[in-house]
């Protein structure tokens, strides 16, 4: 893939190398470090406080670091690292700006539980508090945002702490962690030796359920007659999609997977119904609303999940299955709660669970709803349709493609329009919404597999948000294949707008916008532009062809909305149905 | 509303106690009082929290305050028959013919008067919120010049765990 990047040398041979006890710089235990927590990329921007590590990484290859343009998409990039690999996304900022500019994509992180190690450099620990030049409080600044953070004072404390970091990110419910290193912490010279116990006191998640938990869960199921089953996020982020296929296909309950649970079970099945929620399918929502029990797993009960709290599946006992208690019974009251890591309670129901015997007469209903009420759209043979162009790539890619996605109509249509297989294929921020997220994930979630087709579905306004990383995909010879589907506005602000404040469209108009064929091309990627159906296949086709990274515009009919949509206040069964009512 | 006293054993590290506060300010959770001080374990130290609210409230409390690493262990001290004191210095104006009626004041409520300057007292008063409370109401009449309370330090009786 990378022509700059060859292989790394054997893990197991730079270990051995690594393990012998030494005296070196507190840059040169992070490195050591890092290599020993199996990193293998990491992306990064150098500044004053972070020199003494960069000066390290000099000639350094035991791992790849990507200069992104922005630690913008640094902290993006690592984030679609982690999401597309499973494995702790890492990024290296120096101290003020650098480290500020993280905090987007550390509040992205910690919204969606993505594990990142975050490492940014600080003042020497004698100017800390100062206001001395580049000065930020980092780890204050992010304490509502990360996991845990630290503070090194000592260069010698830095094994144990990126052993810890690497740990309490990648455990429990996943999040990102802070390691701010003062400027001298990273010139000290200290003894290394590889940290290799974990001793946290406080810190245990709760892997395994309760069993008298399970029972109850159990016997709900046996005794249910519209049960449905909502899967998020923490099916995919726990492994444990094979033992919620086998759930679903022992239980024979329905199940609806949130935006972030897309891809925990094959989209393509009976038993799914598709996404709940705001842009949700009709069959999801009135399915939640009509159903008696009710088992989430893994996900976290978010307002666009459940719309109107108080009318939220008024007729069901709720089970709620989460790594992180505190989740059970903050939105949503719980009947049954069960505590634990999804795969491993999984494991456990799926030794009992029964065919729910008396939920025929549900699954036939929902299976007669979905085939009556899909997602739908009326297409045009005079302008592409958003939607189209969604279906297109899904042909196209025969839906094996890792799709990343910025934030908008076109993140909406891409989780109605493509069908997702399998998990860790669909990389999109959804908690806090982030614009710009879109392009410089999908780098990573490319840097995670080599070998994949990465696709990154984005507006033309989140573009412009991190479009500058073009560099690194031409550079580095990344071949995210980019996708701009271009209607000139901010459409999904539009959408409200006219939904909600009464046509009064303001500061949506995106012209202005750069030529993003030009754009690409300026910084060595193709670009190619469609504007109708024929095209659109044909260069979409080209783009593929080209052994490399491209940008595709898809310029789409301007006045396109996303439907079915829940407005604000309105439970969720409460659906504007768009062209299809 | 109900008023909850916990205490919240933690890691007696730099920041620590903007997390917790942090959690309270962000989550909309309320702090009536937080007092910290060295815990019976070296490297541990315990905060006493008093906040106000349902028992989902306070269940939300206990369990996002686990989320934090450096929170070791966290006990709702008012579920338990438990002993709750905070101390208060209050500056009272105290013209010579004025002080025998405060002293008295202060003998009644086992205070103490810990200063004397010419036209002042300083009392110290220990209890509970109610007491503080009451006496602060008693010396106000004569003028509080200035005022400083603790906050409230708890621990469940010996026998109730």
């Amino acid at each position: 893939m990378d022509a700059q990047h060859a292989t790394l040398r054997s893990k197991e041979e730079i270990k051995e190398n690594l393990k012998k006890p030494e005296v070196i710089t507190g840059s040169e235990i992070l490195l050591r470090s890092l290599v020993l927590e199996d990193v293998e990329c990491v992306f990064g921007y150098p500044g004053g406080a972070v020199l003494y590590i960069y000066d390290a990484m000099h000639g350094f290859s035991d791992f790849h670091h990507l200069l992104t343009r922005h630690e913008q998409g640094a902290i993006h990039a690592a984030d679609g690292y982690a999401r597309a690999s499973g494995k702790v996304g890492v990024c290296i900022a120096t101290s003020g700006p650098g480290a500020t500019n993280l905090v987007t994509g550390i509040a992205t992180a910690f919204m969606d539980s993505v594990p990142l190690v975050v490492i940014t450099g600080n003042v020497a620990t004698t100017l800390i508090g100062t206001d001395a030049f580049q000065e930020a409080d980092i780890t204050g600044i992010t304490m509502p945002i990360t996991k845990h953070s630290y503070l090194v004072r000592k260069a010698a404390d830095l094994p144990r702490i990126i052993h810890e970091a690497f740990h309490i990110a990648n455990t429990g419910r996943k999040g990102p962690v802070l390691i701010d290193i003062p400027k001298d912490v990273s010139a000290e010279l200290a003894l290394f030796e590889p940290s290799t116990e974990i001793n946290i006191r406080g810190y245990s998640p709760t892997v395994t359920p309760n069993k008298l938990q399970i029972d109850k869960m159990i016997k709900a199921i046996a005794e249910a007659e519209r049960p449905i089953v909502l899967a998020g996020g923490g099916v995919v982020y726990s492994g444990g999609h094979e033992e919620l296929h086998e759930f679903i296909i022992k239980s024979g309950i329905p199940v609806t997977t949130t935006l972030l649970g897309l891809g925990a079970f094959p989209s393509g099945e009976d038993l799914w119904l598709g996404m709940p929620g705001m842009h949700g399918t009709y069959t999801s929502n009135t399915a939640i609303q009509d159903a008696d029990l009710l088992i989430n797993i893994g996900a976290r009960f978010d307002d666009r999940v459940t719309g109107k709290l108080s009318g939220f599946a008024p007729k069901a006992k709720i089970v709620h299955i989460d790594i992180d208690p505190a989740e059970i019974g903050k939105n949503v009251p719980t009947d049954i709660p069960i505590v634990g890591d999804v795969k491993t309670v999984l494991q456990l129901v799926n030794k009992e669970v029964q065919y729910t015997e008396k939920a025929d007469a549900w699954r036939a209903k929902l299976a007669a709803s979905k085939a009556e009420k899909p997602y739908s759209y009326t297409d045009s043979d005079e302008e592409l349709k958003p939607q189209w162009v969604i279906e297109m790539l899904y042909e196209e890619s025969k839906g094996e493609a890792i799709v990343t996605t910025d934030v908008g109509q076109h993140q909406m249509w891409a989780a109605q329009y493509y069908k997702f297989k399998q998990p860790r294929s669909w990389v999109t921020s959804g908690g806090l919404g982030t614009m710009g997220f879109g392009f410089p994930s999908a780098i990573g979630a490319q840097m995670a597999n080599p070998d994949r087709l990465v696709i990154s579905i984005n507006g033309d306004g989140g573009m412009q948000m991190c479009a500058q990383e073009l560099a690194i995909c031409a550079i580095n010879k990344i071949p995210v294949k980019v996708v701009i589907i271009n209607n000139q506005v901010l459409g999904m602000v539009r959408q409200w707008q006219e939904l909600i404040y009464d046509n009064r469209y303001s500061h949506i108009d995106l012209s202005g916008s750069p030529d993003f064929v030009k754009l690409a091309e300026a910084y060595g990627v193709r670009g190619f532009r469609a504007s109708n159906k024929e095209d659109a296949r044909a260069v979409w086709q080209e783009a593929m062809n080209h052994d490399g990274p491209a940008v595709v515009e898809f310029v789409v009919r301007k006045h396109e909305n996303v439907y079915p949509m829940v407005t604000q206040g309105s439970t969720i069964d409460q659906m504007l149905m768009g062209d299809a009512e | 509303m109900k008023r909850h006293t916990i205490a919240v054993l933690v890691n007696d590290q730099p920041g620590v106690l903007q997390r917790v506060s942090g959690l309270f300010g962000r989550r909309g959770f309320n702090i009536e009082s937080i007092t910290v001080g060295t815990s019976e374990e070296a490297g541990l130290s315990r905060m006493v929290i008093v906040t106000t609210g349902d028992d989902n409230t306070l269940e939300q409390v206990t369990k996002q305050l686990y989320k934090l690493i450096d929170v070791i262990k966290v006990v709702d001290l008012s579920a338990n028959p438990m002993v709750g004191r905070e101390l208060a210095l209050i500056k009272v104006t105290a013209d010579p013919t004025a002080r025998p009626e405060i002293l008295g004041v202060v003998e009644t409520f086992r205070a103490a008067v810990v200063d004397i300057g010419t036209t002042s007292l300083m009392v110290q008063v220990v209890g509970d919120t109610e007491k503080i409370d009451a006496m602060i109401e008693l010396l106000k009449p004569y003028g509080i010049r200035e005022l400083s309370r603790t906050g409230v330090t708890a621990m469940i009786r010996g026998n109730a765990r």
